[in-house]
């Protein structure tokens, strides 16, 4: 935010498949959380008037299995985009996977977290973090955990004729509390820490918009990922990166929805807070 | 010229019957005078040689008595033809003068089926007895004097049977004061009934005397059940008379079934008492016109309180009791006074024809109010009107049953009279009944066959629910409104809510408790389908509540019906344990329960816990071991990344500082610093440090 549009160009972090995705994420999580705790706090009056408000139940039930299908195409189309990235760039999974961009977990993510953990209690410089932070990875492998537990239990019981004829019936029941409290943590995750790493941190607040415009101002890159910017400046990479920031009343409009999306998130907490605290039964 | 005759013997019968009444002594003087008129004979003149002379007499029990016989009257009898010997048959053949005494003349050599009667009666069993005062053949019928029946100067004709059966029975009289006789005044009611009128006043042969109910020879009491008079009989011997009666009754009581269940409808004389016939009951020759000379007045008002006395006769006409005369309901009226309604004191009672209505209303709330003389209290024709009063078939009756809700709400509208004394539940009774699925289908659909007020708590028996006998009692409710709804009630009666099968003591629910009173509602409305869970749940408590933990309940929750609510599962009239075979719930059933709506279901798929709650370890372990591994995971993932996130927060905000610094020292010196950031610098030497 500081280093606007003014800027002439910025580095390029998100391409555009990334960003789409990411906006459908979060179109999709968002109509899934609130349909699926209409349900699951249904003993509070909120969750009635809501339920009214998403059209019923049975509207809030074909919204939640559209908006599970729109999850799963873009899990999809996740795993796809990695195979032409792979395809494109990498030659082999083995140099993607294993190489400085990789998503996957690693020693220097372990150091840099003992690192980090030592910068907050202030017994060291804050780490040079590359590509990918580990709470980066962390919040990308729990989309991958959140697909795989909530997307099974949520097939079983939207089909629990069919998988009963493989399960038992109680298996219904466990799949309800899984995919329940398992959205819960999805969705008490995302709206808290997930929402403070990107837009409460104080010195991003009141929001890191990087990931609508696939740009951040150099500057930024070099404060905050120095590791991926000297990399990109010792590869001579760096300029094929940069482009023009976008016109301010697209950053408007970006920044209308993304407010959009943080209202309904918080929302959203102040609920979840209120039926467990104060209505749980 | 018979019947001159006859109507001339009649009034002398008449002038007798006064002489007797008036004067005691002449009853003896009577005596005396038979006696001596039994002094003369014919036929036998060997007899009458010494018969024949007045002053023969004899001492019997220490008294004189006359032996003489009167010839010609003897041979004037029945009897002249036969002699003397014909009847004293121990003096045949025998030389005179005879022996005395003589052997009793016994009248059944002749006349055996009448003696036998005799034996039998009530008189025949005092003279076995030896009861002194039991009346003998000559007693009635003379001795050498005795003329046909048909004769009317028989002692036995129509006309003289009162005297002589008076002679016994007539107060002040040795059998009266002495004998067990239930009748006080016989002879003299008799006489002003209209049979004893139509006999000694009118000389009317064929009306009724003594014997006409009594018989001649077999008199039996009325507890005897041989008698003509038995309560079982007197119907029969009135009936041979009035011949039609039945039909004429048939309004007040099933004359069929008089003779049938004696002991239920009354019997004639139950309204028209024995020897008072017609005096006490109803008036004679009051006629509607009578009445309506004064009543047509519009201003006649009762002097006692103003209350007007109009009546208006064209309503009468049309109402139901058109045919019934004023006189039939104002029974008290006399038509012998000139004014023949001063001696009403009671207000109409409709239960002397009305009976069993009467004695309904009398035993309900309404009518022991009305004992008590509850100025509260509806009489019948708070309801149903008095003279105009019309059948609950016809549109314009209040008791019209599409006029029933709105005559009840008279006093049993918030506020009303009936309303304020009320203690109970339930309120806006008028109200909440127009807005039921009843009172829609009777007020705006107008189907005259659905249940209104009276369906349910009667006409007539209307009592609280608390009393046992009330028709709206929980143990009556079923039955109550099985009489509409008959298939339901035989479900239900199958069920374990039926208090034939449930062996709980617990309370059961009925009807009512889950269908409401007055509010009933369309079963196929929402809000119902809703409100049924809760009605489950206050018995079933636990069982409700894990309802509400599933999915269904969870849905149900929200306000929505279209998902399994206790009874798409359980049935909603033939709830039975899951146990038993016939339940829907039974493993023979649950599949084809759980495809009412999951097509495809099968009884793995009925596995599914429809009221499973993770807070059970021991019945649920499942689902307890699961949620709360869920919950050590979420606890886990915001304890750990809380720590990190509150950790992180005096680093971000210290970093924040320094970029608001840099940005400052930035805008004072703008050509300087664009090229290398100054914020950065130092991070990068923190970061390479």
């Amino acid at each position: 935010m500081p280093e606007g549009g003014s800027e002439k160009k910025q580095f390029v972090r998100f391409t555009r498949l990334h960003r789409v995705m990411h906006a459908g994420m979060i179109v999709s999580f968002m109509s899934l959380a609130l349909t699926g705790l209409t349900l699951k706090f249904s003993y509070t009056g909120w969750a009635a008037v809501l339920s009214r408000l998403l059209g019923g139940f049975e509207t809030a039930g074909y919204i939640h299995r559209s908006a599970a299908v729109v999850m799963f195409g873009i899990f999809i189309a996740h795993l796809v985009d990695l195979y032409r990235l792979k395809s494109r760039e990498y030659g082999s999974w083995r140099a993607l996977l294993l190489g400085p961009s990789t998503m996957l977990p690693t020693r220097k993510d372990l150091a840099e977290l003992t690192a980090t953990l030592k910068w907050f209690v202030g017994r060291g410089p804050r780490p040079a973090y590359g590509r990918w932070t580990y709470w980066e990875k962390f919040d990308y492998f729990a989309v991958f955990w959140g697909i795989a537990i909530i997307g099974s239990t949520g097939l079983t019981l939207w089909f629990p004729v069919f998988f009963t004829r493989l399960l038992p019936g109680s298996f219904i029941n466990v799949a309800t509390i899984i995919h329940s409290d398992e959205a819960l943590l999805a969705t008490g995750f995302i709206f808290t820490v997930h929402f403070f790493n990107t837009h409460l941190r104080p010195e991003k607040f009141p929001m890191d918009i990087s990931i609508f415009t696939g740009r951040v101002p150099l500057a930024e890159l070099k404060r905050d990922k120095p590791r991926e910017y000297e990399a990109l400046v010792a590869s001579g990479k760096l300029e094929e990166k940069m482009e023009e920031a976008y016109p301010p009343i697209v950053i408007r409009a970006i920044r209308v929805f993304a407010w959009m999306a943080l209202a309904v998130g918080f929302s959203i907490v102040l609920w979840i807070l209120y039926a467990m605290l104060f209505a749980y039964r | 010229m018979r019947a001159g005759q006859s109507s001339k013997c009649a009034s002398e019968a008449f002038f007798a019957a006064l002489l007797l009444f008036l004067a005691s002594p002449c009853l003896s003087a009577g005596k005396t005078a038979r006696g001596s008129a039994a002094q003369t004979s014919q036929p036998g003149e060997e007899c009458l040689a010494c018969h024949g002379e007045k002053s023969l007499t004899t001492a019997r029990a220490g008294k004189t008595v006359s032996l003489f016989v009167d010839a010609k009257k003897f041979s004037a009898s029945i009897h002249g033809s036969l002699g003397c010997t014909g009847c004293h048959a121990d003096l045949a053949g025998k030389d005179l003068p005879h022996e005395t005494p003589l052997a009793k003349v016994n009248c059944g050599t002749c006349h055996p089926s009448e003696m036998e009667q005799h034996a039998r009666s009530l008189h025949g069993k005092a003279i076995a007895r030896g009861d002194p005062l039991a009346p003998h053949c000559v007693d009635c019928h003379g001795n050498h004097d005795i003329l046909p029946v048909k004769d009317s100067r028989s002692s036995v004709a129509p006309l003289k049977i009162p005297f002589v059966c008076g002679r016994c029975h007539q107060e002040g009289t040795p059998v009266q004061r002495n004998r067990p006789i239930h009748q006080d005044n016989i002879l003299e009611n008799f006489s002003e009934s209209i049979h004893g009128q139509g006999l000694l006043k009118k000389g009317l042969v064929v009306a009724p005397s003594c014997a006409s109910c009594h018989t001649a020879h077999l008199i039996l009491p009325h507890t005897d059940p041989a008698s003509s008079i038995a309560r079982r009989n007197i119907a029969a011997t009135c009936t041979k008379c009035h011949a039609e009666i039945e039909a004429v009754h048939r309004k007040i009581i099933k004359g069929a079934l008089w003779e049938k269940e004696v002991n239920v409808l009354p019997a004639c004389v139950d309204c028209h008492q024995p020897h008072k016939i017609r005096k006490v009951f109803y008036t004679q020759g009051m006629a509607d016109a009578d009445c309506l000379r004064c009543h047509e007045n519009e201003r006649l008002k009762r002097t006692r309180d103003g209350v007007s006395l109009y009546v208006r006769a064209a309503e009468l006409e049309k109402s139901r009791h058109a045919k019934i005369a004023c006189s039939q309901c104002h029974s008290e009226v006399n038509a012998s006074h000139v004014r023949p309604c001063e001696t009403i004191t009671h207000e109409v009672d409709c239960s002397s024809c009305h009976d069993e209505i009467g004695r309904q209303y009398l035993s309900s709330t309404h009518g022991q109010l009305l004992s008590k003389k509850d100025p509260n209290a509806p009489s019948c024709k708070e309801c149903h009107g008095n003279h105009a009063v019309l059948g609950r078939q016809d549109p314009q009756s209040p008791t019209f049953s599409i006029n029933i809700p709105k005559l009840c709400a008279r006093c049993h509208r918030e506020g009303q009279k009936a309303a304020v004394r009320y203690t109970g539940r339930q309120h806006e009774i008028i109200e909440h009944y127009t807005e039921s699925i009843h009172g829609k289908g009777l007020l705006k659909s107008g189907l005259t066959v659905t249940a209104t007020c009276t369906s349910c708590h009667t006409a007539h028996r209307v009592l609280p629910r608390s009393d046992p006998e009330s028709s709206v009692n929980s143990n009556k409710v079923p039955a109550t409104c099985g009489q509409c709804h008959h298939g339901i009630q035989e479900q239900f009666d199958n069920s374990i809510h039926a208090k034939r099968l449930a062996k709980s003591g617990k309370e059961l629910p009925v009807c009512s408790d889950c269908h409401t009173a007055h509010s009933i509602r369309r079963t196929d409305e929402n809000s119902f389908r809703l409100d049924i869970m809760d009605k489950c749940g206050r018995c079933h408590e636990e069982i409700a509540k894990t309802y509400f933990d599933t999915y269904h309940g969870k849905v149900s929750r929200l306000g929505y019906t279209k998902t399994a609510k206790c009874y798409d599962c359980h049935g909603s009239h033939d709830v039975l344990p899951v146990a038993d075979p016939r339940s829907h719930l039974s493993r023979a059933n649950v599949a084809a329960t759980c495809q009412k709506c999951h097509a495809g279901a099968t009884r793995r798929f009925a596995g599914y816990l429809t009221h499973a709650t993770h807070h059970d370890p021991r019945k649920y372990p499942l689902l307890f071991y699961t949620f709360w591994g869920m919950t050590a995971l979420l606890v886990g993932t915001f304890v750990l990344s809380g720590i990190h996130t509150l950790l992180w927060l005096p680093r971000a905000f210290q970093m924040r500082r320094e970029l608001r610094a840099a940005e400052a020292e930035k805008t004072d010196q703008p050509p300087a610093a664009s090229p290398e950031t100054p914020e950065s610098a130092p991070e990068k030497e923190n970061s390479d440090a």
